[in-house]
């Protein structure tokens, strides 16, 4: 009998922990990944020619950027990668891939997703204009081509990566003018029992509060941004404070992002069943506790579909595997502990119950947004027109409202309108935010080359 | 078209690379083997692109292929994301899209 085809989509740390446990077994899997290196979102590597050392780029996760670094090299040669590749369709055990223009298709006997997640963003005045990017971006900048965003940087959100992300651009000597917090002080300190279940990530957190007081950067906690200014370019932007007063900061760039939202559009295209998860307030594709989706054969790992962070991926990736291969009716390899993996996470998993309280989703800011605010960068669509499709139309859900309105019709397919979109379309219709459901993905989850040539295998 | 005045971004290390040139719009721009085609118009100007709806520039907004906010093209008429594609010498790009591929 032939070995069976295992597919992982996504390098980062879940699915590099993913194909180790699956190579351990003896298998061959094929590794597919849009980015040129392996690494994920947060161990993203810099290109070729570039210096700087991991502490420099990593910070405290420098050694877990390196055993996940070397973790992959370690698998070259044994697993078939595939890097700048785009996994586009996912259906009927085929997965759809655009490598270098051209159109691969390939049969699979089980897939792990481990596909990451990108910044959840809400939409404010001025959040197109030149000089705006998403926290992720912000990062990214420095990372991977060692630039800030602008020379004087508005970091706007709220979460862990808000705090983080200004440190580090105050590590590299770049100016932050303030970091904005949507999020209420006491609402961490309601937080801290939860989150006392990771007292290590606890004080890595005070660790980047302080770097930001010691070099004299504002942190404001509990505001409300009214608009960023600026014609051609960011010039600076408004905010209401916790006691009500309206405040201008200059800045030429501004950072803003609140926490994640899951790339879940190849589960949804696999017809994996989703749940409204009350925690990070969107729909997750639904999994038991080892990774398995409701459909046979498709399995899922890492911030795609937990949202709990980087150290949780990797425990996912391995337990993903490890469903693999007892439903395949393989032995797991030696060292893989299930029932600990599974403890750890749920320790995580708590965690990130405290992270949600501690900075939650301001469904109330998006709920007020004046309807001349662009919701939909892609298609230039208001808040007015979607609360008009609320009402006049009766949209009753995000798909009705797309149909009507091209809301999440983009070409980015709803990554960064949905879940403010659903917010204003229930809040108008005066109903809970999963009343308003979610848009359903199509293929390909991303626009693919304009000429694509197709390869039959 | 690369508006506003002065350069978006800033760099902050990594400056000991080759050097590569490319057209921006006709404009010999000068970059850092290893940038991005966002980064090598970005440490420039202030825009990539204009909306197609009226509302002004664009500049990218995510830096990790998912917004698609930051497309250009080749004088060829080729389609680019630019916060994912590196430089290449020679390369020319237009910030506009191009109505109808060039052939020949
Ligand atoms: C921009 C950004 C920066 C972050 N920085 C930090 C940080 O500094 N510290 C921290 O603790 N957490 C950070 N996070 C959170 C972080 O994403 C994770 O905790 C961790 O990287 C999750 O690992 P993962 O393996 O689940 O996904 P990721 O690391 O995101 O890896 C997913 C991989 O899948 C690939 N992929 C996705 N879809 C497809 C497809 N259709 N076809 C082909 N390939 C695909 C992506 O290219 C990516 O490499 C960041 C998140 C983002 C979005
Ligand atoms: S900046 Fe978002 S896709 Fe390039």
């Amino acid at each position: 009998m032939a070995a069976p085809r295992v597919i992982v989509v996504g390098a980062g740390p879940a699915g590099t922990r993913a194909a180790e446990v699956l190579v351990a077994a003896g298998l061959r899997p094929v590794v597919i990944d849009e980015a040129a290196d392996n690494g994920g979102q947060i161990y993203r590597r810099q290109p070729a020619g570039f210096r700087r050392r991991a502490e420099e780029l990593y910070g405290t996760e420098a050694g877990r950027a390196r055993a996940v670094h070397g973790a992959f090299s370690a698998l070259r040669g044994r697993i078939e990668h595939w890097p700048q590749s785009l996994a586009w369709q996912l259906r009927d055990g085929t997965l759809q891939v655009e490598r270098g223009g051209r159109a691969h298709r390939l049969d699979f006997d089980r897939i792990i997703l481990a596909t990451g997640a990108t910044d959840r963003l809400l939409p404010i005045p001025g959040w197109t204009v030149p000089g705006t990017f998403s926290l992720g971006a912000a990062q990214i900048a420095l990372k991977a081509q060692a630039c800030a965003i602008g020379r004087r940087v508005i970091f706007l959100g709220s979460g862990p990566l808000l705090y983080l992300v200004a440190a580090q651009y105050v590590k590299a000597g770049a100016q932050v003018a303030a970091v904005l917090d949507t999020a209420p002080a006491a609402a961490r300190r309601a937080a801290l029992p939860l989150m006392a279940v990771r007292p290590s990530l606890l004080i890595k957190g005070a660790a980047l509060l302080w770097r930001l007081k010691r070099a004299g950067v504002p942190v404001h906690h509990g505001v409300a941004p009214l608009r960023i200014e600026g014609d051609s370019r960011v010039s600076g932007l408004v905010f209401r404070d916790a006691a009500g007063r309206e405040q201008r900061l200059e800045g030429d760039a501004v950072g803003m992002g609140w926490h994640l939202r899951a790339e879940s559009q190849l589960a949804d295209l696999a017809g994996c069943t989703f749940a409204f998860d009350e925690v990070s307030r969107q729909w997750l594709p639904r999994i038991d506790a080892d990774g398995r989706s409701s459909v046979d054969g498709v399995y899922l790992a890492g911030d795609g579909v937990r949202l709990a962070g980087a150290d949780a991926a990797e425990l996912g990736g391995k337990l993903a595997a490890r469903a693999v291969l007892q439903d395949l009716g393989l032995p797991p390899p030696a060292g893989i502990d299930a029932e600990q993996l599974r403890r750890s996470l749920a320790r995580m998993e708590r965690f990130r119950q405290g992270l949600a309280v501690a900075f939650p989703w301001p469904g109330d800011i998006i709920a007020k947004l004046s309807d001349d605010t662009l919701v939909c960068r892609c298609e230039a669509i208001t808040a007015g027109t979607l609360r008009r499709s609320a009402t006049a139309l009766e949209a009753p859900e995000m798909n009705r409202a797309k149909a009507f309105t091209r809301v999440g019709m983009g070409r980015c397919q709803g990554r960064f309108c949905g879940i403010a979109g659903a917010e204003i379309l229930a809040a108008a219709r005066g109903e809970p935010m999963q009343a308003a459901g979610r848009i359903r993905s199509a293929a390909p989850v991303k626009p693919l080359a304009v000429a694509i040539e197709v390869e039959t295998p | 078209m690369m508006g506003g005045a002065g350069p978006l971004l800033q760099r902050l290390d990594e400056l000991v690379r080759p050097s590569v040139t490319l057209a921006v719009d006709g404009q010999v721009v000068t970059a850092l083997e290893g940038d991005t085609v966002l980064t090598a118009v970005l440490l420039h100007g202030a825009a990539l692109r204009q909306s197609e709806f009226g509302d002004g520039p664009r500049a990218g907004f995510c830096l990790m292929g998912a917004c698609q906010d930051c497309w250009v093209w080749t004088e060829q008429g080729t389609r680019l994301r630019a916060c994912s594609t590196p430089v290449t010498a020679g390369l020319r790009i237009v910030t506009r899209e191009v109505p109808w591929p060039r052939l020949g």
